[in-house]
């Protein structure tokens, strides 16, 4: 299928969100689609799919004008669109799921189970998924999550397969089977159109990239033309001089302590401290238990032995409200299901750690409130007309910064960051790093847990590396490299 | 991209919170057409008093109804206060006294109800459906099935539930302070946010250091605190404990409070 976009405008109220678009795609090739949040990547093919009507414009599909009323006609077409929010029904089994709305059914109305299994499972083997059938779709990890939804955008045998930010919750090992899975529908003649922010997957598979910025497309290149670099720059329209705002750090003393922390069967024997203006990078692979460190340093869980020190004190932090009395922030890595309620404003979002301090006589203090979420949208650069816009209706770099702030109102002493610019583009990326800096400037702790190795290396004053539940390195930021930290954490020594 | 969704929300939200007033407006011209003496000033009067009872439950319910939860017991609870109260008063204890310790003792209950969601970590449904029986039961068993008379004739206790000040009665002002109490709670307070925060998204709020266990609790006890007080109103009317009283009362305060 070979599907040309051309001239494309679209508008919601007053916000122009496309001017003039265009977009080629061949058939069998990998298209990348890059671009920062709110470029108009996902407006562009939600019109393709027929979620959103064109004002103007022109879609040529195999030579014929062809314009879709809906996304399952389009899927009827053969293109198929795999979103980045995950649309599992949690409470049905994975086979279920995959034939949600297209079950096969007998003359009398009945399900066909077990074509349907069998039709599952060569889908599953080709894609190397082992999932069983049987199994509840809420009880599968996030990545399986992920791989059902390709295997049931596949089972539509499409032609087009379009995969927003599809590696955003895989393991290494699940992203490489995708890869194969792409390698080998793209041999079938299949076309993908692939939007992603990760730039070192876009150069390892894709064919061509097209890169948006503010609703225009700046243009379509050979990814084998073109730069990591150059890529960044026609994103953001500037020089990125630095993907990582240079650091200096003033560290003092100790603020936070773990002497020999367990909790049986997820971390053993861990030791580590952070001083104040510190960014200690925690890096190691998925499942190696870093998140469940953090989790129990905030209260969320309890360990079976050891002891937290803060300022040298022994503190017992068995909730995180303890925690939060203390100084502690916690950023965890789902934003979306912990970290913002979603349809509160940004600022009751940012209020909520805080509603303590902005009591006055038993009453919200509307005033300090709205003062003080200002100042943070404003400080925090937050791209948003006012503090009352709902937080779902952010963009994910927005989104991050909501979250951070709500920590900024405690005078945090630890703040702990997973995964802080998951999700994020290159832009917003740039301004969390700041944001550190200026956070650690003030003689904030802070822990950083990254699966992203260049951001651990560009912005921790040292690192530590978790490997099956214990720490199995400390390294100093400048004697630190991608090969030492992924030898730790492997278990290597 | 942003802007639609939100206005579309916006006109929903809007249709959403008339509608079941425009629904009113067309009940009420259509009963007023068919009886004309609906409109008359004594049975809009009586009406508010009726309609004080539910609302009281109804309040206690938004509260519970914002976290997420449901209570099911609310009727149950109303009836076995009023049972206490008037085992209370015609022991000889002071009314008002006795309504203010069945006020406390239906807070008990509601406690009884959030430490089994929070603590006992089960479904408000199924937690509040048992303790629904349970407080029924028990109220069949300390009033043996009959009905508690002879509760006197103290006038503040007549004036509760059957008086009337300034031409309003008594129970229709108790719902009116009621109702700006809560609003108040609701909108203006910690308390009132953090319930928010809790129905919005619960791991986010105990991640931001809420004491959601504590909240929740609270929030059932004040849902038990209301319906005694509906009980007491419902008591001093009636001047008696009906052992049936309140039944399927949680669903007249279920259905406002969405």
């Amino acid at each position: 299928m070979h599907i040309q976009m051309n001239d494309i405008y679209k508008a919601f109220g007053a916000n122009q969100v496309l001017t003039g678009v265009h977009f080629d795609l061949k058939e069998g090739e990998v298209h990348a689609l890059m671009g920062e949040n709110g470029a108009g990547k996902s407006t562009m093919m939600n019109i393709l799919t027929g979620l959103h009507k064109r004002d103007s414009g022109k879609i040529v599909i195999d030579g014929e004008e062809r314009y879709f009323d809906n996304p399952k006609e389009a899927e009827k077409h053969g293109i198929a669109f795999i979103h980045q929010e995950l649309n599992v029904w949690p409470d049905m089994t994975v086979l279920d799921n995959l034939f949600i709305g297209k079950e096969l059914r007998s003359p009398f109305g009945l399900l066909k189970t077990k074509e349907m299994k069998a039709l599952a499972k060569k889908q599953f083997d080709k894609l190397a998924v082992t999932i069983p059938l049987e199994k509840e779709a809420g009880l599968c990890s996030v990545g399986e999550q992920q791989m059902i939804e390709i295997a049931k955008a596949l089972m539509t045998n499409a032609k087009v397969i379009i995969m927003d930010e599809p590696t955003a919750a895989l393991t290494e090992r699940e992203i490489e089977k995708l890869f194969n899975v792409i390698n080998a529908l793209r041999k079938e003649g299949v076309s993908i159109v692939y939007i992603s922010h990760r730039m070192e997957e876009i150069f390892a598979i894709c064919d061509r990239i097209t890169v948006m910025r503010d609703g225009k497309t700046v243009d379509t290149q050979m990814v084998s033309e073109t730069s990591f670099d150059e890529v960044v720059r026609k994103m953001v329209g500037r020089e990125l001089t630095d993907r990582y705002p240079e650091r200096n750090p003033n560290i003092g003393d100790t603020i936070l302590e773990v002497k020999n922390a367990t909790r049986q069967g997820v971390f053993e024997d861990v030791n580590f401290s952070v001083k104040s203006g510190e960014i200690v990078g925690v890096a190691g692979l998925m499942g190696a238990g870093r998140t469940e460190i953090m989790r129990a340093l905030f209260g969320l869980d309890q360990l079976d032995s050891g002891e937290i020190l803060i300022n040298g004190q022994k503190a017992s932090i068995k909730n995180p409200f303890e925690a939060v009395k203390r100084g502690i922030g916690f950023i965890t890595e789902d934003r979306k299901n912990e970290g913002l309620v979603l349809d509160f404003s940004i600022r009751e979002n940012m209020a909520l750690p805080n509603l303590t301090s902005f009591s006055k006589n038993g009453f919200i203090a509307y005033k300090t409130e709205t003062d003080f979420v200002d100042m943070l949208i404003k400080r925090l650069r937050i791209k948003t007309e006012s503090g009352e816009t709902s937080a779902k209706n952010l963009s994910g770099g927005n989104q991050q910064k909501v979250v951070i702030a709500k920590w900024v109102g405690i005078g945090p002493r630890v703040l702990i960051l997973d995964e802080p610019t998951r999700g994020v583009d290159v832009g917003a990326k740039r301004e969390i790093y700041q944001l550190m800096n200026e956070l650690t400037d003030r003689g904030v702790a802070i822990i950083m847990v990254s699966s992203e190795l260049p951001e651990v290396l560009g912005m921790s004053d040292r690192i530590l590396v978790v490997h099956e539940g214990k720490i199995s390195g400390e390294l100093l930021k400048n004697e630190a490299t991608q090969e030492k930290i992924m030898t730790y954490a492997t278990g290597g020594q | 991209m942003k802007t639609t969704p939100a206005k579309v929300n916006h006109v929903d939200t809007i249709t959403q919170k008339l509608g079941p007033f425009l629904g009113l407006i067309i009940l009420v011209v259509i009963v007023s057409v068919l009886n004309p003496s609906f409109l008359e000033p004594l049975n809009l009067l009586n009406l508010l008093r009726q309609v004080a009872i539910n609302a009281l439950i109804a309040f206690g319910m938004t509260f519970v109804i914002l976290t997420g939860g449901i209570d099911l017991s609310v009727g149950a609870i109303l009836a076995l206060s009023s049972a206490l109260m008037a085992g209370m008063i015609v022991s000889g204890m002071d009314p008002m006294l006795a309504i203010l310790i069945g006020c406390l003792l239906g807070a008990v209950m509601g406690a009884i109800n959030g430490l089994l969601i929070t603590k006992g970590k089960m479904a408000p449904f199924i937690a509040t459906l048992a303790t629904m029986t349970i407080f029924r039961g028990l109220t069949l068993v300390y009033t043996d099935g009959n009905p508690i008379t002879g509760l006197g004739e103290n006038y503040l206790f007549q004036l509760f539930g059957r008086g009337y000040f300034l031409g309003i009665p008594v129970p229709a002002i108790t719902m009116m302070v009621s109702f700006a109490l809560f609003w108040v709670i609701l909108h203006k307070t910690p308390f009132g946010r953090k319930t928010y925060a809790i129905g919005g998204n619960e791991k986010a709020a105990i991640i931001s250091g809420i004491k959601v266990t504590k909240v929740k609790v609270m929030i059932y006890s004040l849902a038990g605190l209301l319906a005694a007080l509906a009980g007491a109103i419902l008591t001093s009317r009636l001047n008696s404990a009906q052992p049936t009283a309140g039944t399927s009362y949680e669903l007249d305060a279920i259905a406002p409070s969405y």
